[in-house]
């Protein structure tokens, strides 16, 4: 499995270039977290079809290549003119190939609510809240693609709700890759630290452009404190070119509130891990996810949901259509453990094929070790429904029009879980616009 | 308006209708009855466009036009509306929605322009009133969680809100109570006129004391085997199908 690329040996040959040029920070702890990473990496090397977890994505064409990481980009307020969404309100970040570009955010809320840091900069601030939360719930061990995000972590953003601090402003973190001039490469490393009973909605909208290919592995670790309410939505819309690769790790205490909303709107080749680790009683936990791939994009979602207390709850659905030469997985575990009595667990995927040479594969994991719960889960795949179809153009509706009311439909239910108005309608119009699309 | 002649269609190997003639003038209601899996949803689905029948044989002409020719949703646009015996459940689209894109894309086919929402909802509310239908189940998802009645009853809505020229009403009294068939009856009544026709497909009595048709038909085998004025309609409730069937059953052997 220990596979040497082309991107392998460039980044391992970039980190001891970069650590060359350290001073003072090669020593400290942090850099001792990240040198232990890139031997986790070095050792994984990126994983091919033969890893379970990697069965129906292959890296392979990703990692024959080589990248620009970091790249500079003349992307100008003009340019985010253009890519802005609608309407929004709230704290808006823009990184620019991992890069966190100051002039063109904007941070509104309140410092004494919410710290809204690059988190380079919260390395050194907050280094105590760093230490304690950082690195601790996004695994290494079996990831390659963590262990290197986790290597040369630097870029992205730091969060910190302080106790029963309610933020009412979203924080929207737009990753933007500009491929305009070459293959463009970013690592975001995000910590979202809500404290007690604080409440915050963090969103990641990743975006790429231009004709060169843009690859994104981006690693976000959530800490949701007792009663804490944690919002988190993850948006993609980026280019056929585009590879974007993932990990959110999540870590609840006892009566937090998670939620999840995962939405592939365009990409090439996406993979999103969704882990989250239920540490505390009577919490519970949310994902939905919505996936519309066409063309031949490919959409992996890998969630897991450990549930290591009693009483606590998690409840998923994901819905995907696939279009033309589209693919997509689904893997979704659950782990009930021995002490996690009175669990109640549901897990629910839905797709539907609108062409003949899409494909789905879905694979629901159930490991119980408790007797006392509640769990559930079901995947289908399916066609349209010829017999609504027929109803709806015996009533004058197009063939095509009625194909698009029906996949909205069917989008809808997970659409409507959205809580930030103007994201919900922006998704909303990327997917009528592709549901349209012929 | 409506010429079926020798009409001809088969699903997979099976041959369901086996030349079929009917003629249906504007300002008509026509029955047709028959016993079950003789053919009758068949016909009115093969009217109406549906893929799944083969036709083999025959023609049908609509106002001039080949109707065969035609997609479903274009019959729908020339005035073909089909009152389904089994209106289908459609999760996630209410039937205003449903009925605002409906009669927008008709209306496009035909050249005029769209309606605003203003002027749907008053089309929408006089409408209502013809079916006595209720605005929250026109808000719920189209025929989703919907009893056997409120269905036939919204079938009657679209069919108000449509206008069609020629309806063709599937057993549209299976499933109602007394009140409501004789609502719904009332309703098919309120909008005849002397340029639209019904094609009532019916097992009972009851439906055509309301809605009276001129001609009443007996399909048996894919064939129309009898046809008469509505005195036939009450000689079948009396008497039954097997009569006919032994008719044309003998005429079968004797051939
Ligand atoms: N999709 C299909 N596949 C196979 N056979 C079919 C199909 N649709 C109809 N048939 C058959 O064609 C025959 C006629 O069916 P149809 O539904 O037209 O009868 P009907 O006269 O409407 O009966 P009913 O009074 O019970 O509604 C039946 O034998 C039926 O089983
Ligand atoms: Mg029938």
């Amino acid at each position: 499995m220990n596979s040497n690329t082309d991107l392998k040996a460039q980044l391992i040959a970039d980190f001891k270039d970069a650590e060359g040029k350290m001073n003072g920070e090669a020593k400290s702890p942090i850099h001792l977290v990240r040198q232990q990473a890139l031997q986790t990496f070095d050792q994984l090397g990126f994983p091919t079809i033969k890893h379970e977890e990697w069965k129906y994505s292959n890296v392979k064409n990703l990692v024959s290549q080589s990248f620009a990481f970091n790249a500079p980009s003349d992307f100008s307020a003009a340019d985010v003119e253009q890519m802005a969404i609608p309407n929004l309100d709230g704290n808006i970040l823009y990184f620019i190939n991992g890069v966190y570009n100051e002039s063109l955010s904007t941070i509104v809320s309140p410092t004494d609510e919410v710290v809204i840091l690059p988190l380079a900069e919260a390395i050194k601030s907050h280094a105590d809240v760093i230490e304690k939360y950082f690195n601790q719930y996004a695994d290494s061990a079996d990831n390659a693609f963590t262990a290197v995000n986790t290597a040369f972590a630097k870029n992205g953003v730091f969060i910190y709700v302080p106790e029963k601090k309610v933020v009412e402003q979203p924080i929207i973190l737009r990753f933007i890759a500009d491929a305009r001039e070459t293959n463009v490469a970013a690592q975001p490393r995000n910590l979202i630290v809500a404290g007690k009973r604080a409440e915050v909605k963090v969103a990641e909208a990743f975006r790429s452009f231009g004709e060169n290919v843009s690859f994104t592995n981006a690693v976000t670790e959530v800490y949701v404190a007792e009663e804490a309410n944690v919002h988190y939505y993850k948006v993609q819309n980026e280019t056929d070119q585009s590879y974007n690769i993932g990990t959110t790790a999540v870590y609840q205490e006892g009566r937090s509130v998670f939620t999840a909303n995962t939405v592939t709107a365009n990409g090439g080749f996406v993979r999103n891990n969704l882990n989250i680790k239920i540490d505390g009683e009577y919490a519970e936990a949310n994902m939905f996810g919505l996936y519309i791939p066409n063309g031949k994009q490919h959409v992996d979602n890998h969630t897991a949901v450990d549930h290591a207390k009693p009483n606590s709850n998690s409840n998923e659905l994901y819905k995907g259509i696939l279009k033309d030469k589209s693919t997509g997985v689904f893997n979704g575990k659950i782990y009930v453990r021995q002490d996690a009595q009175k669990t109640n667990a549901f897990q629910s995927c839905k797709n539907v094929l609108i062409s003949n040479d899409a494909t789905m594969n879905t694979k629901p994991q159930l490991e119980i070790w408790a007797d006392d719960v509640k769990c559930s889960h079901g995947t289908t795949t399916g066609q349209l429904n010829d017999d609504a179809l027929f109803y709806m153009q015996a009533r004058g509706i197009s063939k095509d029009s009625a194909r698009a009311l029906l996949m909205l439909a069917f989008a809808q239910e997970v659409i409507d879980k959205m809580e930030i108005p103007a994201i919900k309608e922006y998704l909303e119009g990327l997917i009528v616009e592709k549901i349209y699309q012929a | 308006m409506l010429k079926i002649n020798n009409l001809q269609a088969k699903i997979g190997e099976k041959e369901i209708l086996k030349g079929i003639n009917l003629e249906v003038k504007a300002g008509e209601v026509h029955a047709i009855m028959g016993p079950n899996g003789s053919g009758k949803s068949t016909l009115a689905s093969v009217l109406a466009g549906r893929e799944d029948y083969e036709v083999t044989g025959g023609s049908v002409d609509f106002f001039g036009k080949d109707l065969l020719d035609l997609a479903p949703e274009e019959r729908a646009a020339e005035g073909i509306f089909l009152a389904f015996q089994y209106p289908v459940e459609i999760p996630g689209v209410s039937t205003t929605n449903f009925l605002k894109t409906a009669v927008n894309e008709i209306r496009k086919y035909r050249g005029e322009e769209p309606l605003d929402a203003v002027q749907f909802l008053k089309m929408f509310k006089q409408k209502m009133s013809y079916v006595n239908i209720d605005q929250s189940l026109l808000n719920r998802a189209l025929n989703e969680g919907f009893s056997g009645g409120e269905k036939k009853r919204n079938e009657i809505f679209q069919m108000a809100v449509l206008e069609p020229k020629l309806a063709i009403l599937d057993e549209t009294d299976s499933g109602l109570d007394i009140d409501a068939l004789r609502i719904v009856a009332e309703g098919v009544n309120k909008l005849k006129s002397p340029d639209n026709a019904t094609i009532v497909v019916t097992h009972y009595q009851r439906l055509l004391d309301y809605i009276v048709p001129d001609y009443v038909h007996v399909l048996y085998k894919g064939r129309i085997v009898k046809s008469g004025t509505k005195e036939l309609a009450l000689e079948l409730e009396e008497r039954g199908y097997d009569w006919i069937k032994a008719e044309v059953d003998a005429a079968e052997v004797s051939a």
